[in-house]
């Protein structure tokens, strides 16, 4: 029992540090400038895809298409912004989400039509197998995945608390005209941001192509949950979406033992109504 | 240096101020002052860039600047210290500072802009790894000054800067404006504290509902009985 529980808090830690990656990306983008990426799981769906791709056509290991994938998504979100967001920033919040909505559909249908719906495995990673740590199985893509994304976590905390671009990114986030008036050009942030955030799901999908299986609707759940962290987690508040990312991987693999598997995501679902219902602001928001 | 011209600034159906012309001459302190809603936050904000001018043309040592972004106006030396100190609350006091002189690419300039800031608030380095949020409401507005003339500004703007800090500290205020302003800053200074400012300024307008219905030098304006029966409760 004791032996089942370990397993399952490592599965846990080994998921929710991946989500938390996922989460960094999306909350950093609404921090900055206040928009709802809801084809933020489409992004990591097309990482994944590129992964995949690289692997096949090219024999690149998904451990070293994570540059490709991270600069790749970088180059996307920075365009997606610039052309298509960027043109809606002053409008009203709803033509934001439903704008980010729409590329969320067209990306999820260009992978149907250009990869067809199939599932996908990269079928010979570099990393595979298991280790055994006493009575825990430690599977080996994960357990990288999963350090891999706190490492990145902590560099990209580290990016924006010690570097001039990164003050600046959040500056703008804490106050958009003090910032300008210092003479950051906020434009240039926002494309930034929204190209570092989706740089970051990019990099998590080249992790998650080591041992998930990889299709065009694999976005859909991805970023519903990556919602809820950064909700949890307070909007805009990296930390928060680091902490929240590690306890949802908790609540799901968790409430999957204890209950029934089958309504794991019912449940951190219900963690997260709980949540915003006592802490609204979720939480490490202010 | 400065010269607005038939000014026209609305925020939707609304016009905040209609037809507002004024100057500020180099080394001049000016004032403009006004009750609540009158429209001097939204005239430097206008100029600063944040808000664009329906009508009119703001000209600065001689070149037309309403249409610039307000991230290129502080790098024509231009800077605002607005309403409410806007400091970033999570940084410390020299992030504050530093991104006070995020226009500047000269190390050099940097390092002589922080020397200055810290001749006016000598307290400043002790204090720099502290978190702005965590500052009494004087010496944020202190820090908001200091980030202000970090950019090296000619022309410094300041929006009530005596507005949410103790009585007895804006006396000690605007002592620190007066001292800017003897090392040849130009100052456009936006106040509700209508008797302190006029006693500092070298002239002064009077806005009402978005018009100047006044202007003259300051002690002028202190002896007007428009302005000691509006304003000074006289």
């Amino acid at each position: 029992m004791a032996d089942q529980l370990l397993q399952q808090v490592v599965n846990s830690l080994l998921i929710g540090s991946v989500y938390a990656l996922v989460a960094i990306g999306l909350t950093l983008i609404w921090g900055v400038m206040n928009v709802l990426n809801f084809a933020h799981g489409d992004f990591l769906m097309i990482g994944m895809f590129i992964s995949f791709w690289c692997y096949t056509l090219l024999k690149m290991d998904p451990l070293f298409s994570i540059p490709v994938c991270a600069a790749a998504l970088f180059l996307l979100g920075a365009g997606i912004y610039r052309f298509i967001i960027s043109k809606v920033m002053k409008g009203p919040g709803l033509a934001q989400l439903v704008v980010t909505f729409g590329v969320s559909i067209f990306l999820a249908n260009l992978a149907v039509m250009l990869w067809t719906p199939d599932f996908r495995l990269i079928e010979k990673p570099l990393l595979s197998g298991t280790w055994s740590l006493g009575s825990v199985q430690l599977s080996i893509p994960k357990f990288v995945a999963s350090v891999g994304s706190v490492v990145v976590s902590a560099a990209v905390l580290l990016f924006l608390k010690k570097t001039r671009t990164g003050k600046a990114i959040l500056a703008v986030e804490m106050n958009r005209d003090a910032a300008q008036l210092m003479g950051i050009n906020t434009e240039k942030i926002n494309s930034l941001s929204f190209g570092l955030g989706s740089a970051l799901v990019g990099i998590a999908g080249a992790f998650l192509s080591m041992y998930y299986y990889i299709y065009p609707q694999v976005g859909g759940l991805f970023g519903l949950i990556s919602f809820c962290i950064v909700a949890l987690g307070g909007f805009g508040s990296i930390e928060g979406a680091f902490i929240a990312g590690i306890l949802i991987g908790l609540v799901q693999t968790l409430g999957g033992y204890f209950f029934d598997p089958a309504y794991k995501y019912a449940l951190v679902f219900l963690v997260y109504l709980i949540t915003v219902w006592i802490r609204p602001q979720g939480l490490m928001g202010s | 240096m400065l010269e607005v011209e038939g000014l026209a600034v609305g925020y939707g159906d609304l016009l905040a101020i209609q037809e507002v012309s004024f100057n500020v001459q180099k080394g001049e302190v000016v004032s403009l002052i006004g009750s609540n809603g009158a429209g001097k936050s939204t005239l430097l904000r206008t100029i600063s860039g944040l808000l664009r001018p329906r009508r009119g043309t703001i000209r600065f040592e001689g070149e037309p600047i309403h249409t610039v972004a307000p991230y290129d106006i502080v790098r024509k030396r231009i800077s605002m210290v607005p309403e409410g100190r806007q400091l970033f609350g999570r940084l410390s006091v020299w992030d504050n500072l530093l991104l006070g002189a995020y226009g500047l690419d000269n190390r050099g300039e940097i390092d002589t802009a922080l020397d200055d800031v810290v001749k006016l608030f000598p307290w400043l380095p002790e204090r720099r790894n502290q978190r702005a949020e965590t500052l009494s409401g004087g010496e944020q507005q202190q820090v908001a000054i200091a980030r202000g003339l970090m950019s090296r500004p000619s022309l410094l703007m300041l929006d009530e800067p005596s507005l949410g800090i103790m009585p007895k500290l804006v006396t000690e205020m605007f002592e620190t404006i007066d001292a800017i302003r003897k090392k040849g800053m130009t100052v456009l200074l936006v106040e509700q504290n209508v008797f302190e400012a006029l006693s500092i300024s070298d002239r002064a307008y009077v806005l009402q509902t978005g018009r100047i219905v006044l202007q003259g030098k300051g002690e002028e304006l202190l002896q007007s009985d428009l302005v000691r029966q509006a304003y000074l409760g006289m």
